[in-house]
């Protein structure tokens, strides 16, 4: 699949908001006045961020609003539900808790839940599609979860929760590669199958529908930049969980945390663009490339 | 609404002959033509006169080679163009309802002014039948000819869809799927129509009949005969052979 920038921006900024605002919701430890206004203001701006980035890489921006409305069949509209339900109900308490030093824990707690329903969504949308055999499978979802929620915990500079998180991510990114590598053979789905011919012999392409590109090939079919895969997912489990892992070990200060963020947000970015190149969709057997 | 129907009165759908089909693109062409012209945004062509010319259409060809154990390889052209799945998962992803799959006949549509562009249903088509118009900014996908089949503007012959009723090979048929009475189906029963990907499980209605078996020849071990001086030759070249070898 083709790695847009976009998505893998939206993807990592918003899970990480949305990932604050579950901890900011769950209030273990309510900030209030001033530093609620910044956190709170940081996890509505990173998600909201992330929300518009993803209406401006449609097509028809101004149709949005008719994405709310298929709920029932669709993650991408359940997403776009969750997402603007979650910002709203935890609006009051946010502006109790910035304004008037009092959290309001209903709608915390409710707004939190919310928020994790919004990145499940998210993780959904991608894990559904089963002609991309390595996302349609469980081990995506604890993927996009644990990645947001240890990324929210290092912006509510929790790092206990944030350290058990960061090696959780660790641990689920490690499943969702080793399995996902077997995802397509299990599948089942090869250019016979594809072309129904399988039984008669072997079966490849003669000549493609035409010589030139289409919007299916770079959509769908992303070749290049897999070669570098087993570097690219050392990097991504080194910055994205071990180092930051390590470095929350040493005495806290807003150092060590703004350090283990960065590294942090740096390798899920490396982990999401793989997340895309690595993907093969079914659809590339008709034009002999996967 | 983009929960697919439980049953559609009738399954209207392609069947494609491979057997038949000459590769000749007609049906492309044809296809592109009528839905240029006609239903929804046209097919737009991007650098048509340049040097990497692309566009979008709804129905291409590609071709196969399949080598045989026992048989000499065969070439299969192969067009392809959406399957109108029962368990269509383009239907179902769609965040607006823009997409659908009609209870009367079985077509899947795209409501192209409730497209936003999204571009997920085409990333859950596991056959590749659905492309973004890179102008217009929609999905476009195969509408069966829908304002064709019922158009009584149109002389009889002509309702049908443009790839059918330009295909010179007849290898392409379109009729009910849904009732076993039908010519397609009786077609399908007789020749052995397959589904594409079944194990995708979306429960296409388009099927493909495949190639007949072949006349076989009882081929000699053509290997043999390229072979331009045999090992070990008898009579007066292999005289001539072994006191030149001596020399």
């Amino acid at each position: 699949m083709h790695p847009a920038p976009s998505l893998i921006l939206f993807t990592v900024l918003s899970g990480a908001g949305f990932g604050l605002l579950v901890w900011l919701g769950l209030g273990l430890r309510a900030p209030t006045g001033l530093a609620a206004f910044v956190l709170f203001g940081l996890g509505y701006g990173l998600a909201g961020a992330g929300l518009l980035a993803s209406v401006f890489h449609l097509g028809h921006p101004e149709r949005a609003l008719l994405a709310f409305t298929q709920w029932r069949t669709s993650w991408l509209s359940r997403e776009a539900v969750l997402a603007s339900a979650t910002l709203l109900v935890m609006a009051p308490n946010a502006a109790a808790s910035s304004f008037a030093a009092t959290p309001l824990p209903i709608f915390g707690w409710l707004g939190a839940s919310l928020a994790l329903a919004t990145i499940l969504a998210t993780a959904m949308i991608y894990t559904q599609i089963r002609a991309v055999p390595r996302w349609h499978h469980w081990s995506t979802p604890p993927v996009f979860l644990l990645a947001a929620l240890a990324g929210g915990a290092l912006l509510a500079n929790r790092t206990g929760i944030a350290t058990a998180l960061l090696v959780a991510l660790g641990l689920a990114m490690f499943a969702h590669w080793v399995m996902g590598d077997r995802q397509f053979a299990r599948a089942g789905s090869s250019t016979g199958s594809a072309t129904g011919l399988g039984a008669l012999g072997r079966t490849r392409l003669l000549e493609p529908p035409h010589s030139g590109q289409n919007y299916l090939l770079r959509e769908m079919v992303h070749v290049v930049g897999r070669k570098h895969a087993f570097k690219l997912r050392l990097f991504a489990l080194g910055l994205g969980a071990v180092l930051p892992a390590l470095i929350l070990l040493l005495p806290a200060s807003y150092f060590t945390i703004a350090t283990a963020l960065l590294m942090h947000l740096t390798g899920l970015l490396a982990q999401r663009w793989l997340f895309f190149a690595e993907a093969e969709h079914v659809l590339g057997l008709y034009y002999g490339k996967r | 609404m983009t929960t697919l129907p439980q049953s559609t009165r009738a399954k209207l759908g392609l069947v494609i002959d491979l057997d038949t089909c000459v590769g000749c693109h007609a049906c492309v062409i044809s296809c592109k033509g009528w839905n240029t012209e006609n239903y929804g945004a046209p097919l737009s062509d991007l650098d048509a006169y340049g040097a990497e010319p692309e566009g979008t259409f709804l129905n291409r060809v590609h071709s196969f080679e399949v080598t045989r154990d026992s048989a000499a390889p065969m070439v299969v052209h192969f067009p392809k163009s959406c399957l109108h799945c029962d368990n269509a998962p383009c239907v179902t992803v769609c965040p607006t309802g823009a997409s659908y799959k009609r209870s009367e006949d079985g077509i899947v549509l795209v409501n192209e002014s409730a497209c936003i562009g999204c571009g997920l249903c085409a990333w859950a088509c596991p056959y590749g039948a659905r492309e973004m118009d890179s102008a217009e900014k929609v999905m476009k996908k195969c509408t069966l000819c829908v304002d064709r089949i019922y158009n009584e503007n149109l002389p009889e012959e002509d309702r049908e869809p443009a790839c059918v009723r330009t295909c010179p090979a007849g290898a392409r048929h379109f009729g009910d799927l849904g009732d076993p009475e039908s010519a397609v189906s009786k077609l399908v029963a007789e020749r052995g129509g397959m589904d594409l990907m079944p194990e995708q499980g979306t429960k296409p209605v388009n099927k493909y009949l495949p190639p007949r078996p072949r006349d076989t020849l009882a081929t000699p071990d053509l290997a043999s005969l390229c072979d331009p001086a045999p090992e070990a030759a008898s009579g007066f070249l292999g005289w001539l052979d072994r006191t030149l070898e001596r020399l």
